[in-house]
């Protein structure tokens, strides 16, 4: 089947040299402190208000909604990051990527002949090789956290040995996690030293870096950290491990994509965006992908631009399709796990 | 579409609210008895109609019966029978009917907002979301206030029947800000909503019916300009609440000269949107998201005025475009909706002019490659740059969505254009530099400023203009006080003052003195270079004072405008000050007791008496000048709302010939302990006293220019100073020609005045904080905070 599918998402990655779309990939710039202290100027509670009415001001509703919804699974990064994960779970978890929406759903929503799936799936290092063996020819990429994920807190050297163990055994996404302590510090030489390193690592692999915002106490060091990752090349910046007691959050969420329109703007490069971590509802992908319309454009609407790292949304979101079709509410139990 | 293709195309596409109750109650009333009167639905006595229609359509929604003088008699004879009774309720009484009404508010809100949206073409997200959550939130409030009032107000009574007339921007807010405080204060009210927005107002007052509020209580009478000026001038309403126009506030303002109504006014603004180099840019730009096209920019205190600091003007111009590129022109039902239409094809027209005019001045307006609905009075957002201050569109208020932005270059250029205007409803300041910030804040002419924010409201937040924007709060305290009196002692009619020549010459022995006016700490001669005589209980020739013209005026004007330093000083200085006046005018007890004896005739203890009291009344205020201090309001959001109490400004004050140095230290102090300075016009027949003072005035280190005083004929001098634009306030104790004469010609400026009506006021049995209230501009800052 899958050969027969024009695939939706299959996507390529931002290239050195310009892809076929025009999108480069982010060669990273010479850090430069003036950014930082151009950026510094972050209002935690006009960002409140900004995204307490962002999510008023847009409505998603009918079929829109539905496609939005089928969107929302094409950004998705399908996510298993458990201490007791297995080879079997991955599995399954591929499967599930493989084959997202029940067939009654594809069929019911005109989807057949193309294939609307997530964008990768996301494990941890031993898991690498069994994921992408398990995606093999499906264009749905493997991404490995690394870099002693989920605090960062381990020699350089092991770290940078992970992230090409990783790239070693077939991951097309690396996501590392940063020290913390560099932020607080105001470390940002070495931050962006490490970042990137981290870079230098991965190769032709994509690097997303991951602030763990829910640690970082302020939206002016998720600000400034995520300038710094830009700097040090990062393909995508993302929020959180999912480990943090805080994750993915809306003014989170903006102040890191206006720090890529920052960033655009002074380079006219463009750079990914991936929240993760308590995502769990189709309602607040949506919120999410009206933050991103709104703030960045229609563009930053393609998995090359924009990822969900998430466990449990699929699961919502087919409940919501199915919903939608059959104006029923749907029981999770009647759609298959991951 | 299929659903692969709106896959991707990624457009929102339609998300309307249903607007199928609102039909339902729309198509289930008689509009032709839209008067509410006495808790019935009444017909007006004339039966003529008026239309309202959608904004978004033009399409007919309600002819409703529209009141003539007649109707409007029977609603202020309806409030005025229920006054005694609902004033006689218990505050915990009346606090029961206003929680009632909130909570069916509350139960009915999306039916209010919808209907809000249909008649006014704001966007439903605004309705849904700010109008009508505030407007309920106004009468819970408020319900607070009518059982703390015994507490909070001691010995305050309702001020008795309200006439209130509301606009057409914010229909079921506005009623919310007038009728939750008078009802709370126990008042009974007669409210006229605007013309091209009844709806919800009716809606309100089936509510009231329902949750059995007294009848008579609320009367909601529907109509145009004709019923506006037959509540304004009806002689049984004693208290007039307006929100509008500039120009009708004025032509109210008019009206009620000489009538003794209490009044307050919320009028236009051209309030500036100040963004300092230091401020996160992007939120500034969500700020005048919120601040001009917010309601299509028809708000009174829209962030019409952007000031930006010059080196990150350019970006952030580019900034504002590309926001306004992703705003939403569409139907105000719609959710995605961000800009609905203007309200009426006359609205449309006024802002396609005014724009039109501004271009023609000079302004570049750019307009973003917006979809526009072919239907309805839509208006692209239009940012106007390369413009003056002189523009128009820099001047006037748009009143759409009209923005004009301006460059500065320090905080004090920032300060100068922003105060550069008649108004000063409200300001925003942007900057992550609190001490910036705070800095700026009170130098703003504005009765609202927003820091890092804007248009942010709260029931318990004081909102209200200074200058042409009106005066009088609603809202939190201040709004409470506007429909609150405090008894007056019993006094009796003024008589015009009238020169009294001497029959008998001068006995006085030693050197020859000439009394002179005190203008910016100098002794003057007056300049038109005369002088009248001074006569004393005897008909002897007491002295001579200048006669002081309006060109004296003018220069004491001057001077008192000079003495910023006053403004500033601190309270603390300011109390030092005044008891050392007071400390110098005790050490001339005698001297002054045997003045007014010699002119007023009375006795030497009487006399006394009125200096100990004059000296006690110093010696009081300067113990309030730093006491009489704002409060700090915590609205539901986190932020805090300073409530300052800033200086009124220059205030001219006009005494009577009663108690004539008591008369005048009553008028001076409270307006000194407040950091405003004087322009004191004192009894022209006892004008001596106040010549004398000057002396001791000059001993007190009173800065010069903090108190001029100018003798001649009070009348007049009252006439000029209430002419005078630069004169921020007015106070006159006169007969009631010359009350009536200093109110309406206040008008230019519209300065905050308060006149005795032509009665005598009583100095001796009045508190000595009187006027303390009037002394003082409430200023709400807000300050959002949070890293």
């Amino acid at each position: 089947m899958t050969a027969k599918l024009q695939a939706a998402t299959l996507h390529h990655l931002p290239t050195a040299g310009a892809a076929s779309d025009g999108l480069k990939r982010n060669p990273g710039q010479p850090l430069d402190l003036g950014w930082l202290e151009a950026m510094r100027h972050v209002n935690r509670s006009a960002l409140e208000r900004r995204v307490q009415t962002l999510t008023k001001r847009r409505s998603i509703k009918a079929d829109n909604q539905a496609a939005w919804l089928l969107r929302s699974i094409s950004l998705m990064d399908l996510t298993t990051l458990s201490s007791d994960d297995t080879p079997d779970r991955v599995k399954r978890l591929c499967a599930k990527a493989l084959n997202p929406l029940r067939g009654d759903l594809v069929a019911g929503l005109g989807l057949t002949g193309r294939a609307i799936r997530p964008a990768a799936v996301c494990v941890y290092h031993p898991f690498v090789a069994t994921a992408v063996e398990a995606l093999e020819g499906s264009g749905i990429h493997v991404a490995a956290v690394s870099t002693a994920f989920p605090h960062g807190l381990a020699p350089l050297e092991t770290r940078l040995a992970e992230v090409r163990a990783s790239v070693a055994d077939g991951a097309g996404e690396i996501d590392i996690v940063i020290p913390r302590g560099l932020v607080f510090g105001a470390r940002w030489q070495e931050l962006y030293d490490e970042i990137a390193a981290f870079r230098e690592a991965c190769g032709e692999a994509h690097l997303k870096v991951i602030l763990g915002t829910g640690d970082l106490a302020t939206l002016r060091n998720v600000m400034l950290a995520s300038m710094v990752a830009m700097m040090a090349g990062a393909d995508f910046i993302k929020t959180s491990t999912g480990k943090e007691s805080v994750n993915a959050t809306l003014p989170v969420g903006l102040v890191m994509v206006r720090a890529i329109r920052e960033y655009f703007e002074r380079t006219g490069l463009f750079i990914g965006f991936k929240p993760a971590g308590g995502i769990s509802t189709a309602k607040a992908s949506l919120d999410w992908l009206v933050l991103m319309r709104e703030e960045l454009g229609r563009r930053w609407l393609e998995p090359d631009l924009f990822r969900f790292g998430a466990s449990s949304l699929l699961t919502d979101i087919e409940r919501q399709l199915e919903h939608h079709l059959t104006g029923r509410y749907s029981a999770a139990h009647r759609h298959a796990m991951a | 579409m299929n659903i692969l293709e709106r896959y991707d195309a990624m457009e929102y596409g339609p998300a309307p609210e249903s607007r199928s109750e609102a039909d339902r109650w729309l198509a289930a009333r008689d509009f032709a008895a839209s008067l509410f009167i006495n808790g019935e639905w009444t017909r007006p006595g004339a039966s003529k109609t008026f239309e309202t229609r959608e904004p978004a359509s033009g399409k007919l929604l309600a002819t409703l019966g529209e009141a003539g003088a007649a109707d409007i008699d029977a609603a202020v004879s309806a409030a005025r029978k229920a006054l005694p009774k609902w004033q006689a309720l218990s505050g915990y009484e009346r606090a029961r009917h206003l929680y009632a009404i909130g909570r069916a508010m509350q139960r009915n809100a999306r039916l209010f907002a919808v209907l809000e949206s249909l008649d006014n073409g704001k966007p439903i997200r605004e309705s849904r979301d700010i109008d009508v959550p505030l407007a309920i939130r106004h009468f819970i409030h408020h319900a607070g206030w009518a059982q703390a009032l015994d507490k909070e107000f001691p010995g305050d009574k309702a001020v008795g029947v309200a006439g209130q007339i509301i606009p057409w921007n914010f229909p079921l807010l506005m009623l919310a800000w007038k009728i939750a405080p008078a009802l709370a204060a126990g008042c009974t009210v007669v409210l006229k909503p605007a013309e091209f927005t009844p709806l919800t107002a009716i809606l309100f007052a089936e509510i009231c019916a329902r949750v059995g509020l007294p009848r008579g209580v609320v009367n909601i009478v529907q109509g145009g300009p004709e019923a506006g000026a037959a509540i304004v001038d009806h002689a049984d309403i004693d208290k007039i609440a307006f929100t509008g126009s500039s120009e009708v506030g004025k032509i109210i303002r008019k009206a009620t000269a000489g009538t003794g109504k209490k009044l307050s006014l919320e009028l236009g603004g051209k309030s500036a949107f100040i963004v300092f180099e230091d401020a996160d840019l992007d939120s500034a730009v969500e700020g005048l998201v919120d601040g001009i096209w917010f309601n299509q920019g028809q708000v009174c205190c829209a962030g019409s005025r952007l000031l930006v600091q010059e080196g990150i003007a350019e970006r952030f111009v580019e900034k504002v475009k590309a926001r306004m590129t992703k705003l939403r022109l569409g139907d105000p039902l719609d959710k995605n909706t961000d800009i609905g239409p203007l309200v009426d094809r006359t609205q449309l027209e006024r802002v396609r002019r005014l724009v039109a005019q501004g271009a023609d001045e000079g302004a570049i307006c750019w307009q973003p490659d917006c979809a526009v609905p072919t239907e309805g009075h839509y208006h692209l957002p239009v940012l106007a740059t390369n413009l003056a201050p002189a523009n128009v569109l820099a001047q006037e208020e748009v009143f759409g969505p009209v923005l004009a932005a301006m460059t500065f270059r320090t905080t004090d250029e920032a300060v100068s254009i922003a105060n550069n205007t008649r108004y000063g409803l409200a300001a925003s300041v942007w900057s992550e530099n609190i001490n910036l910030a705070l800095d700026a804040a009170p130098k703003l002419k504005a009765g609202v400023v927003w820091i890092n924010g804007t248009n942010m409201f709260d029931a318990a937040c004081g909102f209200g203009g200074y200058r042409e924007s009106g005066f009088g709060r609603e809202g939190g305290r201040e709004g409470m006080a506007e429909y609150l009196a405090a008894p007056m002692a019993k006094s009796a009619d003024l008589a015009p003052a009238k020169a009294v020549e001497p029959t008998a010459a001068s006995d006085a022995a030693g050197i020859d003195r000439t009394a002179k006016l005190y203008i910016g700490g100098k002794q003057v001669r007056p300049d038109g270079g005369y002088s009248m005589p001074v006569t004393g209980a005897k008909g002897r020739l007491a002295g001579e004072v200048g006669v002081g013209s309006r060109k004296d005026v003018r220069d004491a004007v001057s001077a008192a405008h000079a003495a910023k330093g006053w403004a500033s000083a601190t309270g603390y200085n300011r109390a030092q000050v005044l008891y050392f006046f007071a400390e110098n005018l005790d050490a001339r007890a005698d001297a002054f007791a045997a003045r007014i004896a010699d002119l007023t005739g009375a006795s030497a203890r009487a006399s006394r008496a009125e200096v100990d009291l004059s000296v006690e009344r110093l010696f009081a205020l300067a113990g309030l000048a730093d006491k009489y201090e704002g409060r700090v309001h915590q609205p539901p959001a986190r932020a805090v709302t300073l409530a300052l109490h800033e200086p009124v400004g220059v205030i001219g004050v006009v005494a009577s010939d009663d108690h004539p140095l008591l008369g005048l230290i009553s008028l001076i102090a409270p307006a000194l302990a407040m950091g405003n300075s004087v322009v004191a016009v004192p009894s022209a027949r006892h004008a001596l006293v106040a010549t004398d003072l000057y002396q001791v005035m000059e001993t007190s280190d009173l800065p010069a220019g903090a108190v001029n005083i100018v003798t001649g004929p009070a009348r007049d001098l009252a006439k000029v100073l209430a002419m005078h634009d630069d004169v921020d306030g007015l106070w006159v104790v006169a007969d009631k020609d010359a009350c009536r004469t200093a109110e309406a010609e206040s008008v230019g400026n519209l300065k905050r005045i308060w006149t005795s009506n032509g009665k005598t006021v009583d100095w001796m049995a009045q508190p000595h904080d009187l006027l303390l209230p009037r002394a003082v501009e409430v200023k709400n800052v807000w300050v959002p905070y949070g890293d």
